[in-house]
């Protein structure tokens, strides 16, 4: 014992040990239970039982797999938007020339970041509302006599996504705009590349660490969100995240709620693999 | 002017206005962005000020909404208390201060052990360390809400010990996801040491402890402290997994402003809204400036 003792106080894994079991007491442990849950049936109550049954992953991959595909078409509408509004608005905060100018032009993307993520989000349910600013705006210019439905919506939901998770896409992407040289542009059109060419053969690819970290960054919290359609989406914006927690009170079912959050957990994974192996050939290359 | 020449002139007045398009769009974009990001945040501001109860126009400024707040008279309708949020907010404290305390220790820990620590499997733990900071809150959420109803089964079959979750399931999940968070802050501030400070350390002499509480922990101090920085601000932020592992009477701020802002919008919402968007940005504010004081005076 003291031996064992004495070698790990030596290695450094003594040091590890307390972090290590807390973590696989508090996080690998439970996602293991979930795991199990998941392949159980459901008693009284909503809470899990024997015997052992695979229709959860049945009723994820069958009646549920609209809303499955709905979370993930939408998390990657997301992500193409931030991309849209991102890749530039990078280019623009780090290509002005007064560092005064840059840090605040930096500052005032990451500044609304401070609020609380409920607050950002509500503030859209007072914009969108059907007695709302946009419908109050629009109908005292005359433009329309009826409340538009932006509220409970997915472009609400798609909206709010973008707008919580914007910074994330902005901030990777700057910094490797910073890493950018110049002069390649300028190399690439003495010899003779046209300006679309420059960018997809010069610019694009040097900076594309930063597009695929953004792309993870906004991609994963989106296919998890619950916040965001739960406050703007209503019924018609329902998510992934939505129903698993709908799992979880009086009438819930426990075990579809793992079962739904185990195949969203595998979904992340997957686009991981994806980042991780895009970086690998992009650095490869 | 020959049929070909025309078509190739067509085709370059066509490239050269959607180059133009492409420059007004590109002139465009970081106005647009810029909008997109403010225009919420001012529009919930202004609308705290307004005299109606409307958020569609604004038709006078007034007080009245946040002096509600503060006399503690708010609609009936309405969920709010002063007292309630005042609990709540220090409910938030007290989790967030135990939840920093042990997270930033265990974090610390580890980002020591993984940068000077010579044992097999770092990578492995490398893997366990980043996984919470990329699943989704909601996974990680209900997996703890499982996971301790489970446990508290367990416990009343073995004891007959009932446990309800409150204050430790909440200070739990916590920690848990904070480790990572400080573990990396502190790495990172590791990586920038130099190694050779604490070999010249035990060169003269000192022993590991002595080494460490001298040379090496006042040098890390910096990175400790931003991440105890970081951990204690996500901790008071955190709605979800707060949500799913807190129990009654253990509501914290953002829980408490979930059941607010889920109701009705009202002007006192939008000017409760507004006092911790003040609120939060101070306090990051002030934590940037100390740490921005602690890089400069090393």
């Amino acid at each position: 014992m003291s031996r064992w003792f004495r070698r790990s106080q030596k290695d450094g894994s003594l040091l590890a040990l307390p972090t290590v079991a807390w973590l696989l007491v508090f996080f690998v442990l439970p996602l293991v239970i979930v795991l199990v849950v998941s392949l159980m049936s459901r008693g009284r109550g909503g809470v899990a039982q024997m015997p052992l049954t695979l229709q959860h992953y049945e009723r994820t991959f069958g009646i549920f797999s609209i809303i499955l595909w709905r979370s993930i078409g939408l998390a990657g509408l997301t992500t193409v938007v931030c991309l849209l509004v991102g890749y530039p608005l990078a280019f623009f905060i780090s290509t002005r020339r007064r560092p005064i100018v840059q840090q605040i032009a930096l500052f005032l993307v990451i500044l609304p970041f401070w609020t609380n993520f409920l607050i950002r989000t509500y503030a859209w349910r007072i914009l969108l509302g059907d007695e709302g600013t946009i419908n109050g705006v629009l109908r005292a210019l005359g433009v329309i006599s009826e409340p538009l439905q932006l509220l409970n919506t997915q472009f609400a939901v798609l909206v709010g996504l973008v707008y919580g998770f914007l910074p994330f896409m902005v901030l990777p992407i700057f910094a490797s705009v910073e890493r950018f040289n110049f002069r390649y542009v300028d190399a690439a059109q003495d010899l003779g590349a046209n300006e679309t060419r420059t960018f997809l053969r010069v610019v694009l690819p040097l900076t594309m660490p930063g597009v695929l970290a953004g792309c993870a960054l906004v991609f994963i919290p989106s296919v998890g969100a619950f916040v965001t359609p739960d406050l703007l989406g209503g019924t018609k914006g329902l998510m992934i995240g939505n129903l698993i927690n709908n799992q979880f009170g009086g009438s819930g079912n426990m075990p579809l709620g793992s079962a739904l959050s185990i195949v969203m957990m595998g979904v992340v994974m997957l686009s991981l693999l994806v980042y991780v192996f895009g970086n690998r050939r992009q650095t490869g290359a | 002017m020959s049929a070909q020449a025309l078509i190739n002139e067509n085709a370059l007045g066509r490239n050269r206005r959607i180059k133009r398009l492409g420059k007004l769009g590109l002139l465009l974009n970081p106005l647009v962005a810029y909008f997109f990001l403010w225009a919420p945040i001012l529009v919930l501001v202004l609308f705290s000020f307004n005299q109606s109860k409307s958020v569609a126009s604004f038709t006078g400024f007034t007080l009245k909404w946040y002096s509600n707040i503060l006399n503690n008279v708010v609609g009936a309708e309405s969920a709010f208390s002063t007292e309630l949020m005042l609990n709540a907010f220090r409910n938030s404290l007290f989790v967030g201060t135990i939840a920093t305390a042990i997270a930033t220790a265990l974090g610390t820990m580890i980002a020591l052990a993984m940068a000077r620590g010579r044992f097999p499997g770092k990578r492995l733990l490398d893997g366990l360390l980043f996984l919470p900071v990329v699943i989704p809150e909601i996974t990680q959420a209900i997996s703890l809400a499982i996971f301790f109803k489970v446990a508290f089964d367990w416990i009343h079959l073995l004891s007959g010990e009932r446990v309800f979750p409150g204050f430790h399931t909440i200070i739990m999940a916590h920690v848990t996801f904070n480790i990572s968070y400080v573990a990396i802050v502190v790495r990172a501030r590791l990586a920038d040491m130099d190694p050779t400070l604490e070999e010249a350390a035990s060169d003269l002499g000192a022993n590991p402890w002595q080494t460490f509480w001298r040379v090496t922990f006042p040098l890390i101090l910096p990175g400790v402290i931003a991440g105890a920085l970081l951990a204690f601000t996500l901790s008071l932020d955190d709605f979800v997994i707060t949500f799913f592992t807190s129990g009654v009477g253990t509501t914290t701020l953002p829980v408490f402003v979930y059941g607010l802002l889920k109701l009705t919008v009202t002007p006192e919402v939008n000017a409760i809204s507004t006092i911790m968007m003040l609120l939060s940005t101070l306090l990051i504010g002030i934590s940037l400036a100390l740490q921005g004081r602690g890089t400069s005076q090393r």
